[in-house]
């Protein structure tokens, strides 16, 4: 997922210091993987170029300017877009793990192999968020069950995989 | 011996159906409070597993150790008697006694092992409760849901504090929300206890809430193998 519309969609709910609104990413929507600064200020960069959002204050602090960004009204007319536009469905027909098995099973290396390495990895992150779930409050329940419905959507492909693979074995 | 602390074992475990060989030389060890998800395709030797464990029906071949003694050389009699006293097992479709009320059902096991009937309806009751089914103990199983029905089956297999737990698709008859509750309840009734717990499952979900993975192929372990 890019960074920058989500981004964007949190300058909408207040005005933010590129500092707090890298906390505030990482905590609504990388929980695994938190965003660089070097991204942080790039997108707000582009924002302003692109005329999505303005600097409303620039405060110097002992050393460089943190400048305050707020959203324009074209920039929430973009997150409106953005949170209103379908994914492309076809986005979720290609991956590694497919990608990786097709590669097995046309260099006869063991796709089998592969799919059972898998499951096993899938199936721990599956017990780590079904343990984290227990405590979450609904924001994160959101995130947790989205990625649980994924987790076992690719796992349901393993398991049907591995059969159709025993057959022709 | 059972390896110790094994509760449960097998060594080479061997099933087989006519010229049908369901489970292959299977070694598996339980230890005390693990929680193992038994998965593979329909057809890969799951249930025959389940059941050779369980020392409902007798291995061909291999051995079964349960509490350091060698389950596949008892009688039917005697297994049964150790699976009434030690295991709780519960099937994919319940099987509870239509004639008894929820509450006399999970009763079983207790009285079958001398318990006296007020100590032991006030034990099934509390197990019923925790399954989230209290408000139906007093049915008898035709009046009450699918779903109910299970949820008792597993309080049967629960409430007198077995040391092995076989559970074969038990959340089947269950929606997501309550299957996932009824497993939660399952697994801190047995890690309470000490029990292992073996469930056999095809749905990766059920098998996130236990630790440890075992997946049969042909009757024979692709991935896994508990401690």
């Amino acid at each position: 997922m890019s960074a920058a519309l989500p981004l964007l969609a949190l300058l909408e709910q207040e005005p933010a210091h590129g500092y707090t609104l890298k906390q505030r990413y990482d905590d609504r929507f990388a929980r695994t993987r938190p965003l660089a600064f070097g991204q942080v200020y790039a997108a707000l960069s582009r924002f302003e170029k692109r005329g999505w959002a303005e600097v409303t204050e620039v405060e110097v602090v002992d050393g460089p300017e943190r400048r305050r960004y707020r959203i324009t009204p074209d920039g929430v007319e973009t997150v409106s877009a953005w949170v209103y536009a379908p994914q492309q469905p076809t986005e979720f027909a290609m991956s590694n793990l497919y990608a990786r098995v097709s590669v097995a099973l046309s260099s006869g290396r063991s796709a089998i192999d592969v799919l059972d390495r898998q499951r096993v990895q899938h199936l721990g992150r599956m017990r780590e968020l079904t343990g984290l779930r227990k405590d979450a409050d609904p924001t994160e329940l959101l995130a947790i069950t989205y990625e649980l419905a994924h987790l076992d959507a690719d796992l349901r492909w393993i398991e049907e995989a591995g059969n159709r693979l025993e057959e022709l074995a | 011996m059972t390896p110790e602390p094994a509760v449960l074992a097998t060594r080479g475990l061997t099933v087989r159906y006519g010229d049908t060989v369901a489970v292959d030389a299977v070694d598996l060890t339980f230890l005390p409070g693990s929680r193992t998800a038994v998965m593979g395709p329909s057809g890969s030797g799951k249930s025959s597993l389940l059941h050779a464990l369980g020392g409902v029906v007798r291995p061909d071949g291999g051995e079964v150790w349960f509490e350091n003694e060698r389950l596949d050389r008892l009688s039917e009699a005697q297994r049964s008697r150790r699976r009434l006293a030690r295991m709780g097992m519960v099937f994919q479709f319940g099987d509870l006694v239509p004639e008894l009320t929820l509450v006399e059902n999970v009763m079983l096991p207790l009285q079958v092992l001398g318990e006296r009937a007020r100590p032991a309806r006030s034990r099934a009751l509390e197990m019923l409760d925790a399954l989230g089914v209290a408000e139906v103990a007093h049915r008898r199983t035709g009046a009450v849901s699918g779903g109910q029905a299970q949820r008792a089956a597993i309080a049967r297999a629960l409430v007198h504090r077995p040391a092995v737990v076989l559970a074969d698709e038990p959340t089947g008859s269950l929606d997501s929300l309550t299957a996932e509750q009824v497993l939660d309840t399952m697994v801190a009734i047995t890690t309470a206890s000490g029990a292992a717990l073996v469930v056999v499952t095809h749905e990766h979900v059920v098998a996130s809430h236990l630790d440890d993975l075992v997946v049969l192929r042909d009757g024979r372990i692709a991935v896994g193998a508990p401690a």
